[in-house]
């Protein structure tokens, strides 16, 4: 799973992407993610830097990092 | 070198909140850095924004509404020729298009140029006409079409589901749910715009928009595709943003390719969450917010007229992607004595 090479993000959190036109603001931990993403990371690897950076137990990191990866999926920023 | 100065006559003045293209194509052509441009504005009102822009165009005429017939407004130009000496007239407004067209070889005898598309380009992409335009040129379309009387609202529950379009020929767009929303529709835009009135099939999704230039010879000068990030309540655009997206483009090329497409145009899509593309409309003309493809780097109405008079014209491939506009309302401060000079000289 990879950002769209194309998708913006800014060190302010304002995503664009540039397909569609459409604009978000994410927060520090969603840019964190992204950047993983764009950097070619899997989705074990990110989970795992994840754990190892903040207070937060495995099941609530699955099930939050799913929910996210739909809706990046639903706003078309992952390459399919 | 010294540059060349053209004398170039501007319609669609009218920069309101259903604005015409006339002030950013202006500003495009003032923006040339290989000729330089006397403005003449042609004004159907009085109070058409773009007369009182001094810094923009140089001075106004009145003409004729296209209704008057040909002949009241090339009467008309021919006037306004004997004065200003034109070398090129960039008519704006669909309604006045016809007449324009029409008048080609007449106003090159009056040493004027137009670079707009044919009669048959213009006749075949008219809304009324889309399913056969779809289908002869390969682009998905919704179902369309024509109505001319209250009688036929009934049948349309044989080929439409609700909720569908209602559409004057030249304007205006309404959704209807069902035949008594179509039949109030119905009446509006006949009254307004005439018959028939348009049914066009509802497809869901993001409505995405192209300007293009094409040379007459199945060559796509430039085009941008922009997404509407603000829409007013009449449907305009009031803010935009250019995107990256090759189907449209491809799309574009493909048609003003097989159509040989010359003069300017705008492509209105609409793209469904399965990724395809429905065409809705053609504008046969520059649309109001060419000025974000300048500012994206095509400057099209610069090369309309590079095109017109045979002077080297660009191959534009790429724009900024991400490149946003914004419109917004000013007061510009006039005298009273211009709108006097207007009114009663007819020019100013």
């Amino acid at each position: 799973m990879k950002l769209k090479r194309n998708v913006a993000v800014s060190e302010n959190g304002f995503l664009f992407n540039p397909e569609t036109g459409d604009s978000f603001i994410v927060n520090p931990i969603a840019k964190e993610i992204l950047n993983y993403l764009k950097e070619g990371y899997d989705i074990e690897k990110i989970n795992q830097l994840i754990l190892d950076r903040y207070e937060v137990d495995l099941v609530t990191l699955e099930k939050n990092m799913e929910d996210f990866l739909k809706m990046l999926q639903h706003n078309e920023l992952l390459d399919r | 070198m010294e540059k060349p100065k053209f004398n170039i006559a501007v319609t669609g003045l009218n920069n309101t909140d259903n604005p015409g293209p006339g002030i950013p194509v202006i500003r495009g052509l003032k923006e040339s850095k290989d000729f330089d441009v006397r403005i003449i504005g042609l004004a159907y009102e009085n109070l058409e924004p773009g007369i009182y822009m001094r810094d923009l165009v140089d001075k106004t005429y009145q003409i004729p509404y296209p209704s008057s017939g040909k002949e009241a407004v090339l009467e008309r130009i021919e006037y306004i020729n004997s004065k200003e000496n034109l070398d090129f007239i960039i008519p704006n407004l669909d309604a006045e298009l016809y007449t324009f067209i029409q008048s080609k070889e007449k106003l090159e005898k009056m040493g004027i140029r137009t670079f707009l598309p044919t009669m048959q380009q213009f006749e075949e992409r008219h809304k009324a006409n889309l399913n056969e335009y779809g289908e002869k040129y390969g682009i998905k379309v919704p179902l369309s079409k024509s109505i001319t009387s209250r009688r036929d609202i009934d049948e349309l529950k044989e080929d439409f589901e609700y909720p569908l379009l209602v559409k004057g020929k030249f304007y205006d767009a309404y959704l209807a749910y069902t035949p008594e929303q179509v039949n109030t529709h119905f009446n509006k835009i006949s009254a307004k715009w005439g018959l028939p009135v348009i049914i066009q099939e509802f497809i869901r999704g993001t409505e995405v928009n192209v300007i293009a230039l094409g040379d007459g010879q199945g060559n796509t000068v430039g085009a941008v595709p922009m997404r509407k990030q603000y829409i007013t309540d009449k449907g305009k655009a009031w803010g935009g943003v250019t995107i990256k997206d090759e189907k449209m483009l491809d799309l574009t090329r493909s048609l003003l390719k097989q159509t040989k497409w010359r003069g300017g145009m705008e492509l209105e899509l609409i793209k469904t969450n399965q990724n395809e593309y429905f065409l809705i409309e053609i504008n046969p003309r520059i649309p109001a917010w060419v000025y974000l493809a300048v500012a994206a780097g095509q400057n099209l109405p610069e090369a309309l007229i590079k095109l017109a008079f045979g002077m080297d014209v660009p191959n534009y491939l790429e724009y900024e992607v991400g490149k946003m506009f914004i419109r917004y309302s000013f007061d510009l401060i006039g005298d009273i004595a211009q709108f006097g000079s207007l009114s009663v000289t007819g020019e100013m």
